[in-house]
């Protein structure tokens, strides 16, 4: 081996045992920050992990952007949903005056509360762009109780790291992290563009985080719980639609 | 103590190496990429033609563009591609509705994205430290002319094999193309994608006021894309027209056999 080739040798050598602990230190610094995502395994978890940690260094206090009145959608666009059970429908007949929003996990005062109450608690305005993952985008006027308020209510606990939201319709959940939970601009909507919310924007309760696609803004909440792991939920990757083949953090 | 050392020995270095390759390959062959050039460029074909597949499968789920802030089915496109869609919500005259593969596609999109933009940073960085872009992209002031630029066009309009002294360098028209796609093409598509995303744009929001909204900037990633597909058809069939075993060999091994009259 001559003097060049071991040197080299060495060389390379320092700077791929630098590399790799590197790496493991740089995973635990962001796992330690909340920067790693629930889908971070798998063959696109490093860009997804990448898109994730970004955000969450760049665009933590960020507000999604907001439109002057005259900016509204006068032709906004309800995707379709899946087929709403005999539940909902029976409770749409009674105007929803039986729906209620179960707060549950890890609370010190868990709570069940009715529409009136959801309805009755500080509301927050914002107008907002929503946009699918497929492409398209609306503007409106969205009216909620920010789910700060909630988690203040119900004490969510410290160690608190996830909000885990689901539908009346039956296996249909997301999941966002503290972040966005606590975001001022985050809603249980109840009121679109001055009314009540219509059943197809996701009346009577719908979760709003404008920062995120239309995906995460589940409709027709009706319970929320509080965790600090998704690993028991689904199939641990925080949400139906990631349990779908979708990435959980749908801010981009 | 003796400045002139490291040289004196690289230079040995390299002879010793061109002696050892000289058994393997002609001698004539002569270095015509550089290792970040290759690298760079492999790299981002990979990304790019990731980017491409997963952008057109995004694009089947709503095939229709809109200008300013907002755009759905409710609202009248200024183009609708008219191709079958992956959403039934969207009204295509198609009988059938193609499965949603939006999952893997927008991981794959976003994942070769940050691949594109790593390798487009580190390109940059290592082009102007080492001087690739003053050596190999910009154009003389002398190649400028009408008329040395009229004579490259037509030597391209007529396929012509290029000449000798083109075998070590890119000629103007090349040039020219290749600043338009690295110094502007790519920095649109990066940022037309970014100013879609609605935590990037909370964050920047003239990213996407400056363009005129966020269905115009979905609008003009997909026109850019359109131009970005064209160079790369071009650049491949002059590839074809230059010779395709000697430029492939050069953009793979880094050596290029010198034009034989």
């Amino acid at each position: 081996m001559s003097n060049i080739s071991r040197r080299k040798f060495i060389t390379t050598g320092l700077a791929v045992a630098a590399g790799a602990s590197g790496i493991a230190v740089a995973a635990k610094v962001a796992r330690l920050h909340g920067l790693i995502p629930p889908d971070a395994g798998g063959l696109y978890g490093p860009g997804e992990t990448l898109t994730y940690a970004a955000q969450r260094l760049l665009t933590r206090h960020s507000m999604a952007r907001q439109f002057p009145r005259t900016e509204i959608s006068k032709n906004p666009f309800a995707n379709e949903v899946d087929r709403l059970g005999d539940e909902f429908k029976r409770l749409q007949a009674a105007s929803f005056v039986e729906w209620r929003v179960t707060v549950d996990g890890m609370a010190a005062r868990p709570a069940s509360f009715s529409l009136a109450e959801i309805r009755g608690f500080p509301t927050s305005t914002q107008i907002t762009m929503i946009g699918c993952e497929e492409g398209w985008t609306y503007i409106a006027e969205w009216t909620g109780v920010p789910l700060s308020y909630i988690l203040d209510r119900v004490g969510a606990l410290p160690q608190v790291r996830y909000v885990v939201y689901r539908s009346i319709q039956p296996d249909w959940w997301e999941s966002i992290d503290m972040a966005d939970a606590l975001h001022p601009q985050t809603l249980l909507a109840h009121r679109m563009n001055g009314n009540e919310l219509p059943v197809p924007f996701g009346g009577p309760v719908r979760l709003r985080v404008p920062r995120q696609l239309g995906y995460k803004n589940v409709k027709y909440i009706n319970r929320l719980t509080l965790t600090d792991n998704l690993k028991p939920f689904g199939k641990g990757l925080g949400g139906a639609n990631p349990d779908g083949g979708y990435a959980w953090y749908a801010g981009i | 103590m003796n400045a002139s050392l490291p040289i004196a020995d690289r230079g040995a270095r390299q002879l010793s190496s061109s002696a050892k390759l000289g058994s393997a390959v002609p001698a004539a062959h002569r270095k015509r990429h550089s290792a970040l050039v290759r690298v760079t460029h492999w790299t981002t074909t990979v990304a790019f033609l990731a980017l491409l597949v997963s952008g057109g499968e995004i694009v089947l789920s709503h095939p229709r563009f809109y200008w300013g802030e907002t755009g759905n089915v409710n609202m009248r496109p200024w183009l609708n591609l008219h191709l079958p869609s992956s959403r039934d919500t969207v009204p295509t005259g198609y009988g059938y509705v193609l499965p949603d593969q939006n999952g893997w596609s927008r991981y794959l999109h976003f994942q070769a994205a940050w691949l594109a933009v790593g390798t487009g940073l580190f390109y940059v960085l290592f082009g102007l430290f080492a001087g690739h872009f003053r050596r190999n992209l910009f154009p003389a002031a002398s190649d400028l002319s009408i008329k040395e630029l009229g004579g490259s066009l037509v030597r391209h309009l007529r396929f012509e094999r290029p000449g000798k002294e083109e075998a070590w360098s890119y000629n103007v028209l090349q040039r020219l193309t290749y600043l338009l796609v690295i110094f502007v093409l790519f920095p649109l598509v990066i940022w037309t994608g970014l100013a879609m995303s609605f935590g990037f744009t909370s964050e920047f929001p003239l990213a996407v006021r400056l363009l005129g909204g966020q269905q115009t900037a979905r609008s003009l990633h997909f026109l850019v894309t359109i131009f970005l597909v064209l160079f790369l058809l071009i650049h491949v069939l002059m590839v074809f027209v230059a010779g395709f075993r000697n430029r492939m060999r050069a953009m793979i091994t880094g050596r290029a056999t010198p034009p034989t009259e």
